[in-house]
């Protein structure tokens, strides 16, 4: 840690020749139409923590229906109003909007924007070295697109006719068609309308990523020695950037057959005692489309945390990650295959059943980066020291539901079995373990670990171990019986189980009211998060320059960094960022920008080499500076 | 139950404000002495035993609940398929199962054990080629076997139906199905068009076509036990998914693209009744495949009748045009005679003010 100061001191005394960066900033350019990276990461962090906190009331109100539906819910009137029937039940389609509207803000706003949104933003720049994201305008644009989709979708919770409520897939014909069900109305022109604001804003994000990481790293910051975390975020923004237009073109086909009359989708359709005169669409078309960004945004929302979880696990074990370039190469082979694996989510929908064994084949390829994965997380934790601060404790819970929920997709990734489990709550168990509660183990993980380095305080330890507990002991207790009642056969998004027959609904009865009260309770438990981390911001403990004696280069910069990121010049990249407990070294931790020169004692003999190229590093000083200049 | 809701909530939003409150005291004595250069606090030591209190926990919990929920899995499949596909289930279950219980234990265990002790260094150990190859080629072997014997079922699974086979037809609608068997004449379905679909005719079935003479529809699905069935599956206005449950069969409903799944039912319903021991048991029909409000209410039920049986009850149902003999002036000219054979012996006399008006919908 010493190096890593008095390095930045060193270079303090150097001439400020970033002119440009220094305007006056007001209170609207510094904290709202900011360009400043940082800024726009904590904007993307807020707003994913309060749709976070909408999304989850959602799933409690309609788990409230599957746990108790004899429950009275009278009491919800002065919230839902119409919504809650004249018997205090809750409205049959208000509940397939809930459903929708849990897994659209979910997987788009928290998962995706609350995520990748804010740890892209803020890790990149600090973790490579550069002042800013290549183009700070587009950066800004990018979160106001998203504020502006969020707006947009948000509204649509208070229209007449309720929000989409086709399923977050929005499967044609029941989202094309009005008089299908009402929220296919203007909620559904409102849920399009959104998502194409929040697909641009995507995109622009990931532009930028890209951008950065390619063109902007330090001088000696070389694509091997990145961590982890930014090899994730390269990876999640070319999915993004690839897969997000496929969701767009899908979006405007399905705004053409809704608005314009076109037939992409519709085909030989009678409903309310009227044919159509739609022809020769394919309602299979649009799920192809969707799916073909569907299957790659469950990597978007994974990767990132699964790179920040590397990072966070070798920091606190004190232990290199094991396996930096298998999981690298691991990472890599992920990204490839999400993009032809998609048609497993479509094995029975009457596709080709030779594109389901092509898919199947495919699928579970993938499983196998997966699994080489999980084992180099669990050799990085062995014969470590481990420090269990918040964020190591939820970056073990994430590799632990990555597990849990990644064997079963196994079994689903099997057209086979799928046959059978298919649209059951075996799925709905799979996909909320192995992405859902692991990607918010991640974003957890994220928050706790960077929250020195964005608000300049720390948050409270002892909250976040019993925020821990709460979350990873309730999310195992909701979603683990889940399992069972896919199993027995439950389809999923049923108001009721009345019709399964054969007493199956009182079967599970308890065993839903279970569920229903452990989601409750973790979801309660969300609130002693939200608590330490507003709290936090204004009163925590203010933060040492580098609190978990970590390698990465955000822990160089001041306490509070500016805009610029860096006071004086940005330091180079010697080494790699996993030089934890190497043996020789005076402390357990060397950080990238210490040179080898410095570190004789712990040099391994293939580093030596490494000496003699420091000096061609330090010459790229002038060219850096140049660039920024330009 | 609400109650107890309500109670748990406020007992536990009292429990967090009193943590909250003490853990600020806490937090406040303790700054202090924080700053004296020790990586960790006393709650690590905590952190490590929960979780190995939690893999204990965890496993019991997860046996136990395992024991309680299995009486109310499906039970045996009535399908020859299903029988596979159930095998197989359970076999990757327990692969899975194996794995997934491994790797938890060696997480957790890890965790625990290499808790933070100041006097112990973590072991420099950034790479070895040979365990990762083996933990690359392992599960890739471990799930090549496991793909490659699902690929062989689903190809049986979803080759071409038997010649022989039993075809009916499901129209999923908002909200259910209707079901029209292909008549005991010819075992053919006859045609169909959306736009011939009106009050009466509510699947739309084109009197042009010689095979749908004899075409009978039913509220309820008839399956004859232990011969393949093919069901052809259509959807009227959005997507629909065929589900039976007890028969491993599912297959989506989608408008303007017929959709088939063809099966074999082994087990008929009385027999699962004596099985089961449950005297009201009946097979059902159900929709997975989100279709608006009346979604989870989209069901039929299903009997699985012996051979015999269910060729009697075939034999016992009118043909559609028998029972709405109106349209008969659908039927062309050439077909009348061959059409009239499943018309009343009274013919009751063709509405001649309807036909005209019913002949201009049928031009399409």
């Amino acid at each position: 840690m010493s190096t890593a100061t008095s390095h930045a001191e060193e270079v303090h005394t150097h001439a400020h020749d970033h002119e440009h960066e220094h305007h006056e900033l007001n209170f609207w350019t510094k904290y709202v139409f900011s360009t400043d990276h940082k800024t726009i990461a904590k904007q993307y962090l807020i707003s994913g923590i309060l749709w976070a906190f909408i999304g989850g009331s959602f799933s409690i109100i309609f788990r409230l229906q599957l746990g108790f539906p004899d429950m009275q819910l009278d009491w919800l009137r002065p919230i839902l109003g119409g919504w809650i029937d004249e018997g205090g039940k809750l409205d049959k389609e208000f509940y397939l909007a809930l459903v929708t509207m849990h897994g659209t803000i979910m997987v788009f706003f928290v998962l995706t924007a609350g995520l990748s949104g804010t740890f892209s933003n803020f890790l990149i720049p600090l973790q490579i070295g550069a002042r800013d994201m290549a183009s700070g305008f587009i950066n800004m644009l990018s979160y106001w697109f998203f504020f502006l989709s969020s707006m947009i979708m948000f509204s649509s919770l208070f229209i007449e006719t309720g929000p989409a409520s086709g399923g977050w897939v929005i499967y044609p014909p029941l989202s094309a068609l009005p008089q299908a069900m009402p929220g296919s109305g203007l909620g559904m022109t409102l849920w399009l309308t959104s998502m194409t604001f929040f697909i641009i804003s995507s995109l622009m994000g990931g532009i930028n990523y890209i951008c950065t990481v390619i063109n902007l790293r330090t001088r000696g910051m070389t694509f091997t020695k990145m961590p982890l975390t930014i090899w994730s975020f390269f990876f999640t923004a070319v999915l993004g950037l690839l897969s997000f237009p496929v969701l767009l073109s899908a979006a405007l086909l399905l705004i053409f057959d809704r608005s314009f009359g076109t037939s992409f989708y519709l085909s030989e359709i009678y409903i309310q005692g009227q044919a159509l005169p739609n022809v020769g669409g394919s309602a299979i078309l649009y799920q192809h489309l969707f799916w073909f960004l569907g299957h790659p945004e469950v990597y978007i929302v994974l990767l990132p945390a699964l790179g920040m979880t590397s990072e966070i696990i070798a920091t606190n074990s004190r232990k290199p990650i094991f396996g930096y370039r298998a999981m690298i190469g691991s990472m890599m082979g992920i990204t490839v295959l999400a993009f032809i694996v998609w048609a497993h989510h479509m094995f029975v929908t009457g596709m080709n059943p030779f594109l389901g064994s092509v898919f199947m084949f495919l699928t579970l390829i993938i499983a196998v980066p997966s699994a080489v994965k999980a084992f180099n997380y669990i050799t990085t934790l062995w014969k470590g020291n481990l420090i269990f601060t918040p964020a190591m404790l939820f970056s073990i819970g994430l590799v632990s539901l990555f597990i849990s929920g990644g064997v079963t997709g196994i079994i689903l990734g099997n057209s086979a079995l799928d046959i059978n489990l298919h649209d059951t709550y075996f799925v709905v168990a799979h996909f909320h373990l192995v992405m859902g509660a692991a990607s918010f183990f991640g974003l957890m993980a994220g928050v706790y670990h960077w929250f020195p380095k964005m608000f300049g305080r720390m948050m409270n330890k002892t909250l976040g171990y019993i925020h821990f507990w709460f979350t990873f002991v309730g999310v195992y207790m909701v979603f683990f019986p889940m399992h069972y009642i896919g199993i027995a056969g439950f389809p999923r998004r049923y108001y009721s189980f009345t019709a399964v027959g054969n007493d199956g609904a009182a079967a599970f009865t308890d065993m839903n009211a279970f569920i229903s009260i452990a989601a409750i309770i973790t979801f309660s438990a969300q609130a002693i998060f939200a608590w330490n981390f507003f709290y936090s911001i204004f009163k925590g403990k203010i933060a040492p320059q580098n609190p978990w004696n970590s390698n990465t280069l955000e822990w160089t910069t001041p306490i509070n960094p500016e805009h610029g990121n860096w006071v004086g010049e940005i330091p180079a990249v010697y080494r790699w960022p996993y030089d934890y407990s190497k043996p020789g070294a005076e402390q357990d931790f060397i950080p990238q920008n210490v040179p080898f020169s410095a570190t004789k004692s712990s040099n391994l003999p293939e580093e030596e080499a490494e000496i003699a190229k420091e000096k061609d590093i330090d010459g790229l000083l002038g060219a850096q500076n140049e660039s920024y200049n330009r | 139950m609400f109650y107890l809701i309500g109670l748990l909530s406020v007992i536990f939003f009292a429990l967090a404000i009193n943590v909250i409150s003490k853990s600020i005291k806490l937090n406040k004595s303790l700054a202090a002495n924080e700053n004296t250069g020790e990586a960790v606090d006393s709650s690590n030591d905590a952190n490590a035993y929960g979780m190995i209190i939690f893999w204990a926990l965890g496993t019991i919990a997860g046996v136990w609940s395992f024991l309680v929920a299995q009486p109310d899995f499906l039970p045996v499949a009535a399908s020859e398929h299903g029988l596979k596909t159930d095998t197989m289930f359970w076999v990757s279950m327990a692969v899975v199962t194996l794995a997934f219980f491994f790797t938890n234990t060696l997480l957790l265990f890890f965790a625990f054990k290499y808790r933070y002790n100041k006097n112990r260094k973590a072991t420099f150990y950034p790479v070895n080629h040979k365990l990762e190859l083996i933990w690359t080629v392992i599960p890739a072997i471990i799930m090549a076997i496991l793909v490659f014997t699902g690929w062989r079922t689903w190809r049986d699974i979803t080759s071409q139906a038997p010649s022989d086979a039993v075809v009916i037809e499901i129209t999923g609608h908002q909200f259910g199905w209707y079901v029209r068997y292909a008549g005991v004449d010819d075992n053919q379905l006859g045609n169909y068009n959306y736009k011939l679909i009106d009050e009466t005719n509510n699947i739309g079935i084109d009197f042009t076509d010689k095979h749908s003479f004899d075409d009978f529809t039913a509220t309820e699905l008839h399956l004859p036990k232990g011969k393949p069935v093919l069901l052809k599956i259509h959807a009227q206005d959005v997507l629909h998914s065929v589900y039976l449950p007890f028969h491993r069969v599912k297959m989506d409903a989608v408008p303007g693209m017929p959709t088939k799944f063809w099966f074999t039912p082994n087990i008929s319903t009385d027999e699962m009744r004596a099985k089961l021991g449950k005297k009201d048991f009946n097979f059902k029909l159900n929709c997975t495949e989100v279709c608006g409000r009346g979604h989870f209410g989209m069901a039929i039920t299903v009997f699985v009748d012996e051979p015999e049986d269910y060729a009697k009850w075939c034999a016992e149902q009118k043909p559609f045009l028998a029972t709405n003999p109106t349209y008969l002036a659908k039927v062309p000219d050439n077909l009348k005679s061959k059409a009239s054979k499943y018309i009343p012996v009274e013919p009751v006399a063709v509405d001649s003010a309807a036909a005209p008006a019913e002949e201009a919908v049928s031009v399409n």
